[in-house]
């Protein structure tokens, strides 16, 4: 069966595109799929980082696009979940040494292999964005709930939209429900009333987050972090299963949650 | 003398007009007319039976006995003098007086009966049939029609008039080529900018909630108005 190749993007920098990316891999991977990660920010290439697999690296995107090894070659097999590869970017290179025509091929010959793969975008709309669109089955799109970064999401989308290249996916990042409630914050509705597209993920501002992205282990790999089961739960909703979206509602102290557990 | 008579026949024109017949003369003094006109007559008094006419005398100056003569002349014919047209104001005066028409009304052309034209042409307008998203521009020289909601970042310039079908965030510019009786109507209207012609509202004067709303240039300012039936035509 061939892969269904989803990149994940966002037009602004910083929203947590390398960060779902890999998270989503891993649960993908932990929940058994075959998973490849491609990381398309050639030049500034970091989603090795988030997983860990730096100190790994010995040919990476560019090589394969050039000829200088096999695509088997670059693909970084996990330390922890034998079914997921990284396929990481040159760091010494830019945006123009692929082409859009080069990760279409790319993507077929690993189609095979995998059953996800799973494209980390560059920040932006220009040659790194055309590269990582040109091979997308579906498109997720990671905002925060911030203005500018909204706004960024929708000039994305309608480009993905325009280049028909959908269907789009939300990701929502960063929620701080207590923010939202106080209106200091756009809550997921305002975000969805403007960008009207599916959503697939809310995934709430967890410290943790950065924790595990320094330490190269990403937090989908801790049971207990909210974020990590927001990951794992757009994890479930690529796959086709329908998950309800978390609670993410934190005021109960510990009295309420005893006495919740004791009503039920 | 035979020539005389063509001549004067030449000078003499029959229309048909909604009130009956219309007689003009070109040059000539009142007995040529007269003499002319009823010899016209005479020669087809089959045709003129019956007949309401009108005549057109041009300048000739004819007075009260002359006009009743030949009004008498003419109903023995069986002809009826009803108007008597002359740029000289004697002759229009004594045709008063003898409570005769002085006016035909309106043109004199032939009525040109058009059957009752209900399809409404329009103008010139572009339909956008989606969202316009952030970094989308549209232009065009006429007005613009969006199906769908105009988010912050989007663009819309027209010369005519902006209809959103949606809630409208983005920038707009209605009346572009100067057109200050453009408008701009949104279900909802919440604009980054919206100028119309060369006035640019004020943001706070530019929002309305969530109701459809209609933005024009009163006294040289933009005012945004809830939607109603009743308003003025706008964009003419």
């Amino acid at each position: 069966m061939a892969a269904k190749v989803i990149t994940v993007t966002s037009g602004k920098g910083g929203v947590g595109k390398t960060t779902t990316t890999a998270n989503v891999g891993l649960a993908l991977a932990e929940a058994g799929q075959r998973v490849a990660l491609i990381d398309g920010d050639i030049g500034l290439r970091n989603l090795d980082v988030v997983l860990g697999l730096e100190n790994r690296i010995v040919y990476d995107l560019v090589d394969v696009v050039e000829g200088r090894c096999r695509l088997k070659q670059a693909m970084i097999r996990d330390k922890r979940l034998p079914e997921l590869y990284l396929i990481p970017a040159a760091q010494t290179r830019d945006k123009s040494a692929v082409s859009p025509s080069d990760m279409v091929r790319l993507c077929n010959e690993l189609c095979n292999e995998v059953d996800f793969i799973l494209i980390d975008s560059p920040a932006g709309i220009e040659r790194g964005f055309r590269n990582v669109i040109a091979p997308a089955d579906s498109v997720i799109v990671v905002t925060n709930p911030e203005v500018s970064a909204v706004r960024d999401a929708d000039r994305i989308i309608g480009l993905v939209e325009a280049e028909e290249k959908g269907p789009v996916n939300l990701v929502i990042n960063r929620i701080n429900t207590a923010m939202a409630k106080r209106g200091d914050m756009l809550t997921p509705e305002d975000v969805l009333e403007l960008l009207a597209v599916k959503l697939i993920g809310v995934v709430p501002e967890d410290e943790q987050v950065v924790v595990s992205t320094n330490r190269g282990n990403p937090v989908v790999l801790e049971n207990k972090s909210k974020a990590g089961q927001a990951f794992r739960n757009i994890a479930k909703r690529i796959m086709g299963t329908d998950v309800p979206f978390l609670d993410l509602d934190e005021k109960k102290d510990i009295f309420q949650k005893l006495s919740s557990i004791l009503r039920q | 003398m035979d020539n005389d008579i063509q001549e004067k026949k030449a000078a003499l024109q029959i229309k048909g007009i909604k009130e009956g017949l219309l007689i003009s003369f070109g040059e000539g003094t009142r007995e040529e007319i007269v003499s002319n006109l009823l010899e016209h007559i005479q020669a087809q008094a089959g045709f003129f039976n019956g007949a309401r006419i009108a005549l057109d005398v041009g300048k000739t100056v004819m007075y009260a006995a002359d006009m009743g003569a030949l009004r008498d002349q003419l109903s023995e014919f069986g002809v009826t003098l009803w108007a008597m047209i002359s740029s000289s104001p004697t002759t229009e005066t004594t045709a008063q007086n003898l409570g005769l028409a002085t006016r035909i009304s309106a043109p004199r052309a032939e009525r040109v009966i058009r059957t009752m034209d209900t399809a409404v042409g329009g103008e010139k307008a572009m339909l956008v049939h989606k969202t316009m998203r952030s970094g989308f521009k549209t232009s065009y020289d006429g007005h613009v029609i969006v199906i769908g909601d105009v988010n912050p970042g989007a663009e819309i310039v027209a010369s005519g008039n902006i209809v959103v079908w949606g809630r409208l965030k983005g920038m707009v510019h209605a009346g572009s080529e100067g057109n200050d009786n453009a408008v701009v109507c949104a279900l909802e209207m919440q604009p980054t900018l919206l100028r119309i012609a060369e006035v640019i509202a004020q943001p706070p004067t530019a929002k309305s909630g969530g109701f459809p709303a209609t933005a024009y240039i009163l006294n040289g300012q933009v005012v945004v108005d809830a939607w109603s039936i009743e308003r003025k035509e706008y964009g003419s």
